[in-house]
């Protein structure tokens, strides 16, 4: 039962996480030059245009019950419309959001499928030629900016050895996969190079660990224990950094969306900034702000329910 | 006390320097006189046009190529030096001191303020830190001047963090119960007894926060909300190259090795800082 009282008390942890980030994303719009209403519709605007969206945003009330109808409308769903493309920005999103998911979930798993041996083979060669190999691989991927690498492979693998679509996003599932090969690696090699060091350094620690001397000692093959024990354990941090990392790996995605031209939440933050577009901008902030703290909810509920030390 | 003297001793023995911090080093000293002397090594103008020689490949006279207007590659990444490694400094300097200052405080205070402190930090993190920053630059308008406004603003949490962590054990020490019986006043206690013990975390991290902050610059730059062009940055130069990549593919490389190189230097050195300190304590 105590998993069950954590979850409760983590869950009560998320509402003032989530009003400051009301807080922060109300003010942000409320930082625009002049009002919103004439920043939105640009130099151009009548004074009735201007007076319209004033009052269809609630702009002539006090600036506290402006926040409470803010709270109200984006509690219920409503963010708003968008200004260039003329839809709700909850049908945007939801529309837009899976694509970066995607690309977010596909980035984590190659980024694990390369991080893992590699910080196995460092481990155990640890302070040999193999480890220095691999720990000067990780510095670079950590020095390289996501963007950079992403015109790299795309001019290489697509347009050169035409191994790859150029850019965009498939109909069908599989060839959603396939267009979102290169954007995903593109993420994944700075995120390998986080989650390879973290690995590495709790691999070690766990190959000191008694249980494991014990394990080897009872004359346990060493490749059980190789999985069993040391992979098992030293996992569990990596489900931490996992949490810690998702702001990250949600920022590199905007990134890698506008290189590669896919239709994601990314993609849509950026225009929706090129595009003076508001409501977009700043439905998408509270969204992506909500999917990470979800997301740290999850990660701890499941470090938790791996080590139940942590909820007690 | 003998084990003390050996790690003081071979601490400024430059043999006994951590590798890392010595090859940073070297990376970091030439990255900061190309950007101090950066006329002294550019062979061109970075911002004269040619004519006569657009998208010209590498050749010796200009051996990073030209690109679609002429400009000398070489040069333009010589001169960007000047505003990357002032985008390093500027953008973590700011959040460095600042979030020293208010991580000195919540962490000797504890209590409530370091209640509210806590709640602050766990709402930071919850934005993703790019889109949080693009959404500020945007909101206040491209830029560099702004893009160290949202970066500041976000980016002294992860500052403070770490200082108040560390005071909240100095604090604890019986160096610090000293003070206290001592009549000191506990600004006195917190900046000259406490934080020269507590602050090596965030030393270690502004090192590392330098390299995140030019990838996040020229990041913006690619994005056109951070410098802006015709200057010369690194970021913009691959932007401005990125639709010649298939026929004139050195604009947009030579910037971009330009960044890993610096990048790898600072994090290099943060890894040698961690190390050096590490010893002498």
């Amino acid at each position: 039962m105590p998993l069950f009282s954590f979850v409760i008390r983590r869950l009560l942890q998320m509402i003032p996480t989530v009003i400051f980030i009301l807080i922060v994303t109300f003010i942000l719009v409320r930082l625009l030059p002049g009002d919103p209403a004439s920043a939105m519709l640009g130099d151009r605007a009548r004074d009735a245009d201007v007076e319209r969206i004033n009052r269809q945003l609630g702009l002539d009330q006090p600036v506290v019950v402006q926040f409470f109808y803010f709270v109200r409308r984006v509690v219920t769903g409503d963010l708003g419309n968008s200004i260039g493309l003329k839809v709700s920005v909850s049908s945007l999103i939801l529309q837009r959001l899976p694509v970066t998911l995607m690309l977010t979930g596909m980035s984590a798993l190659i980024a694990l499928v390369l991080a893992v041996p590699l910080a196995f083979i460092a481990a155990s060669k640890r302070e040999r030629l193999p480890d220095s190999i691999i720990r000067g691989a990780f510095q670079m991927g950590l020095s390289m900016p996501v963007f950079y690498v992403g015109i790299v492979l795309l001019t290489v693998f697509a347009a050169q050895l035409k191994l790859f679509p150029v850019g965009g996003y498939g109909d069908t599932l599989g060839d959603r996969l396939y267009h979102l090969f290169l954007p995903a690696l593109t993420l994944a090699l700075s995120f390998a190079a986080v989650l390879m060091r973290n690995l590495r350094a709790s691999i070690i620690e766990v190959m000191n660990a008694e249980y494991v001397d014990f394990a080897t000692a009872k004359g346990l093959r060493s490749r059980v224990i190789l999985f069993r024990h040391i992979l098992r354990n030293a996992l569990i941090s990596t489900v931490t950094l996992f949490g810690l990392q998702i702001g990250t790996l949600l920022g590199g995605a905007v990134i890698t969306e506008t290189v590669f031209a896919v239709p994601g939440a990314g993609r849509l933050l950026i225009d929706s900034i090129y595009g003076r577009d508001y409501p977009v901008l700043q439905g998408l902030t509270i969204a992506l702000a909500v999917l990470v703290s979800l997301t740290f909810l999850i990660t701890d509920i499941v470090q938790a329910w791996l080590d139940p030390r942590i909820a007690r | 006390m003998s084990a003390d003297w050996a790690a003081a001793r071979s601490a400024f023995r430059l043999k006994a320097l951590p590798r890392s911090l010595v090859s940073g080093g070297v990376i970091l000293g030439l990255s900061l006189v190309l950007a101090l002397w950066p006329s002294l090594l550019a062979p061109y103008d970075p911002t004269a046009f040619d004519y006569s020689a657009l998208l010209a490949p590498p050749s010796w006279a200009h051996p990073f190529g030209t690109d679609n207007f002429g400009r000398d590659v070489l040069s333009r990444v010589i001169h960007a030096y000047t505003i990357d490694m002032q985008i390093a400094i500027f953008a973590t300097i700011g959040p460095f001191i600042f979030g020293t200052i208010v991580g000195a405080f919540v962490g000797y205070a504890g209590g409530l303020w370091e209640a509210i402190f806590g709640r602050i930090v766990d709402a930071t993190i919850t934005f993703p830190f790019l889109v949080l920053v693009i959404a500020i630059v945007s909101v206040l308008g491209p830029g560099l001047g702004n893009m160290y406004v949202a970066v500041g603003v976000v980016g002294w949490v992860f500052y403070a963090r770490l200082v108040a962590a560390e005071i909240k054990v100095q604090k604890r020490l019986d160096y610090a119960d000293a003070g206290r019986v001592m009549g000191y006043t506990p600004l006195r206690i917190i900046f000259r007894h406490l934080l020269p013990n507590a602050i090596t975390p965030a030393i270690v991290y502004w090192v590392t926060d330098m390299a995140l902050a030019i990838l996040l610059g020229s990041s913006l730059g690619y994005l056109g909300l951070g410098a802006q062009p015709p200057a010369a940055e690194w970021g913009v130069q691959i932007a401005d190259g990125k639709n010649f990549m298939n026929t004139a593919w050195w604009i947009s490389v030579f910037p971009g090795v330009a960044i890993v190189l610096t990048g790898l230097g600072f994090s290099l050195a943060g890894d040698g800082v961690a190390e050096l300190l590490r010893v002498r304590r």
